[in-house]
């Protein structure tokens, strides 16, 4: 799961997945395969959708849905989580196996990656062992040639009985003839059987001792073998969707219980044991993926990895692993904050232009003052803000930031990571959803699905909120360059912004180490639960691709938020600030009440009430400020961060204020749609509550030690 | 000379032979699920900044494993 409009705010909450077939005729299709297989950039291709593609395992985490046409043939994809079994062990594998077994889809497209088949065949096989269709779809066929791998697809496909395609998934031409050979496949029944894994002796007659019970209740289209298979694994999950999907409790039948028995007891005899029992079936599974590949792949150079163990010597090596990592973050905002700073002063300007020609047509039109006051003054002026201070350093973060993720750097600094998660006994996978946190909180949420242990799962949730998402890093972004360097925006003056952001993100991930610590040692008690993690090749990052794609959906989504939080925010806020009682406006009243605690925590009412009304979206908290403040008189245009510089100084900020005011912005509350999404992903009142105390009261704690030393 | 030990004792660029995998549960699974069964060659390519986790080559992929899970993966060296 990455960072596209889909995927954060509100739509982060996954809805579940609900197949609506326009017409009888449309054909479920659903995309399986390894983590991190290109499944999505097929997806994309396919359906001409965009969900976000990266080189990272564990991208896509829940479903989703695409259609396309082929041949006057309606066709509904759906994209599942990558995954390496159908034995589900985590919450997203989970996803995937039940939309194989019960999605009812009629064929299934599992994604291989061409540079290591062999582990990909383990997932076909047991698709075909479902009994539904299956067609193989080898992707990454370049990299493959790249790296002197060769593949006989058709020797594979005749072993395999099964349609194989080769395809290069950007290649338009490769999608278009995967899609005919999948209209061709379901025109015609299954010709000849594939070939199924055989396991040892003692395992076949216990099957054959169930599967002729089976056949006669003829599983809603799932093998008779594969159900007998979960029967003797005992998969109790498993056994109960069964029942579910099929509508009444046929596991229960006499026949059929005995027989299991039996079966059960037979094995035993044989000296397997539940435990080995599922050791027996994956053995036999990749050895049959072993022998199916046996000269089908032909490797032409030992050494085909060569550069990608260069890299990661460098970018993981003992000596310039972590400095690296951080001179790259380092980097990333240097390039954001100097290159923001100009298209944010023309899109103000432009921005601002158009709300004096909009007074002039409300003048024009002789509107009343208060109507002018709050669409213009009101709606607009916080929804131009929003987007002229917002909208740049986005556009530029947010591709920098794709290109890393393309690259396949992203395993790495979980790589990196992992052993000091490890000695907070939490999971080096926790650093992905923070990477996720950056973008946006909920999705970062949402995303620790790919940690397996429910224990470390938790740990990510409760800490995401501690890593800045889009909606603050503006906010943090324009503090800094107010209050610590010049305004005037040379050269040097990014590179201190820079450095003192990086500063401050790092303070971010040490409270989160520090929470994740504190945590596991009292009321997330536990040892810390095994970890493995697919470090991707590298891949040349598909620049243009990456830049239009995360500019264009990052774009639709500010704007579509501003929209729909900041306008309607302004509104209430103008009235907020402009029906008085006694002489002060509502805001101010408020403002007043919270004062003296405020001061506490070096900040001021108003900044504090800016944060309270912010909740909806972090976005609109400078705006507030700025409304409030200027309601108490000054009317100066904001078209530079000077003026707004002004504004707060005349309003009694002081460099301590501004410290506060950068602390408070990294820990506080997250906002409400990160916090219904911590209620969805948790299920529980008591961690949502927990996830919106802690950084609270971090916040105020931290800002209230910092005024008492500084001032 | 006994080539015997944990996968964790491997440097980097030594390849070797899992014989047993002394664990039950999830992480047994786990490593199954990413072709780590008996009789499986694996290399060693690199190890984490710490020295932990370390990284492995298995049947064509990179796999990372934290130095306490790979101690009770039983290997002979080659």
């Amino acid at each position: 799961m990455g960072l596209t409009n889909r995927s954060v705010g509100t739509h982060a909450v996954d809805q579940g997945l609900c197949v609506q077939r326009t017409a009888d005729y449309d054909k479920v299709i659903a995309l399986a395969g390894n983590p991190n297989v290109g499944k999505s950039t097929v997806f994309n291709g396919l359906t001409g959708l965009h969900q976000h593609t990266g080189n990272w395992p564990g991208k896509t985490v829940s479903n989703a849905l695409g259609r396309c046409r082929y041949e006057e043939e309606g066709y509904i994809l759906v994209d599942i989580p990558g995954t390496y079994s159908l034995m589900a062990h985590s919450a997203e594998e989970e996803v995937a196996r039940n939309f194989i077994c019960f999605g009812e889809p009629d064929a299934i497209v599992v994604v291989c990656d061409a540079t290591c088949l062999e582990r990909n065949l383990n997932l076909v096989l047991q698709a075909v062992e479902t009994g539904r269709r299956v067609i193989v779809c080898v992707n990454l066929l370049d990299e493959a040639k790249r790296k002197g791998i060769e593949i006989d697809l058709s020797l594979l496909s005749e072993r395999l009985k099964l349609p194989v395609v080769g395809v290069v998934a950007r290649r338009k031409k490769d999608l278009r003839q995967l899609l005919s050979t999948l209209h061709e496949t379901l025109q015609t029944p299954p010709e000849e059987a594939s070939p199924l894994p055989v396991y040892p002796i003692a395992v076949e007659s216990a099957l054959a001792r169930l599967v002729p019970l089976l056949d006669r209740y003829r599983c809603g289209g799932l093998n008779s073998r594969f159900v007998a298979l979960k029967l003797l694994e005992q998969d109790d999950t498993l056994t109960a969707e069964i029942t579910r999907y099929l509508g009444r409790d046929w596991l229960q039948d006499d026949a059929l219980q005995a027989a299991l028995a039996d079966a059960l007891c037979d094995l035993k005899t044989a000296g397997i044991t539940p435990d080995t029992f599922k050791d027996q079936l994956v053995a036999t599974i990749v050895k049959t993926a072993e022998q199916l590949c046996r000269g089908v792949v032909t490797r032409r150079r030992s050494e085909y990895d060569t550069a990608d163990r260069r890299i990661d010597r460098l970018l993981t090596g003992r000596r310039f692993g972590y400095p690296l990592m951080l001179t790259l973050l380092a980097v990333v905002f240097w390039l954001t904050i100097s290159g923001a700073n100009i298209p944010s002063q023309w899109l103000s300007t432009a921005l601002f232009w158009v709300q004096d020609r909009l007074s002039d047509l409300f003048y024009l039109l002789g509107a009343p003052e208060w109507l002018h006051g709050a669409i213009v003054l009101g709606a607009y002026r916080v929804l131009a803000w929003v987007v002229s201070v917002m909208l740049p350093p986005m556009a530029i973060f947010f591709p920098l930031f794709t290109l890393l993720e393309d690259v396949g750097y992203l395993p790495r600094i979980a790589y990196n990571l992992d052993h000091v998660f490890l000695r907070c006994r939490a999971c080096g996978k926790q650093a992905l959803t923070m990477s996720m946190g950056f973008g946006c909180n909920a999705a970062g949420v949402v995303g620790a699905r790919i940690i397996d242990s429910p224990r470390e799962r938790l740990l990510a949730i409760l800490t995401n909120n501690f890593v800045p998402c889009n909606g603050r890093f503006p906010t943090l972004i324009a503090v800094l360059t107010m209050f610590f360097i010049g305004t005037a925006g040379n050269a040097l003056d990014s590179v201190l912004a820079a450095l003192l952001l990086t500063i401050l993100i790092v303070l971010g991930i040490l409270i989160t180490f520090g929470v994740t610590k504190l945590l596991s040692r009292t009321i997330l008690k536990g040892v810390p639960s095994s970890f493995t993690l697919e470090m991707p090749p590298y891949r040349k990052p598909q620049i243009g691709r990456v830049i239009v794609r995360s500019l264009f959906d990052r774009t639709l989504f500010v704007l579509g938020r501003a929209a729909a939080v900041a306008a309607p925010a302004g509104l209430l806020i103008w009235i907020l600030a402009n029906v008085t009682v006694g002489q002060i406006n509502l805001l101010q009243h408020c403002a007043t009440f919270l004062d003296p605690f405020a001061r506490l925590m070096g900040l001021d009412g108003v900044i504090l009430i800016a944060f309270i009304l912010g909740f909806p979206a972090n976005e609109i908290v400078v705006p507030i400020m700025i409304m409030t403040y200027m309601a108490q008189g000054s009317l100066t245009q904001l078209e530079n961060l000077g003026a707004m510089r002004e504004l707060f100084v005349s309003n009694g900020w002081t460099w301590q204020t501004a410290v506060s005011m950068l602390l408070f912005t990294l820990l506080h509350w997250p906002c409400s749609t990160t916090l219904m999404t911590v209620k969805k992903e948790t299920g529980s009142v008591k961690w949502t509550l927990l996830a919106f105390l802690l950084p609270t009261i971090i916040g105020i704690l931290g800002c209230m030690i910092f005024t008492a030393l500084f001032t | 000379m006994d080539t015997r030990m944990g996968l964790h004792e491997l440097a980097v660029g030594q390849r070797a032979i899992v014989e047993t995998l002394h664990m039950t549960g999830g992480m047994r699974r786990r490593l199954l699920d990413i072709g780590l069964v008996e009789q499986t060659t694996v290399e060693c390519v690199g190890k984490a900044p710490s020295g932990d986790p370390i990284a492995f080559s298995v049947r064509g992929a990179v796999i990372a494993l934290r130095g306490e899970d790979c101690r009770r993966v039983e290997v002979r060296r080659l």
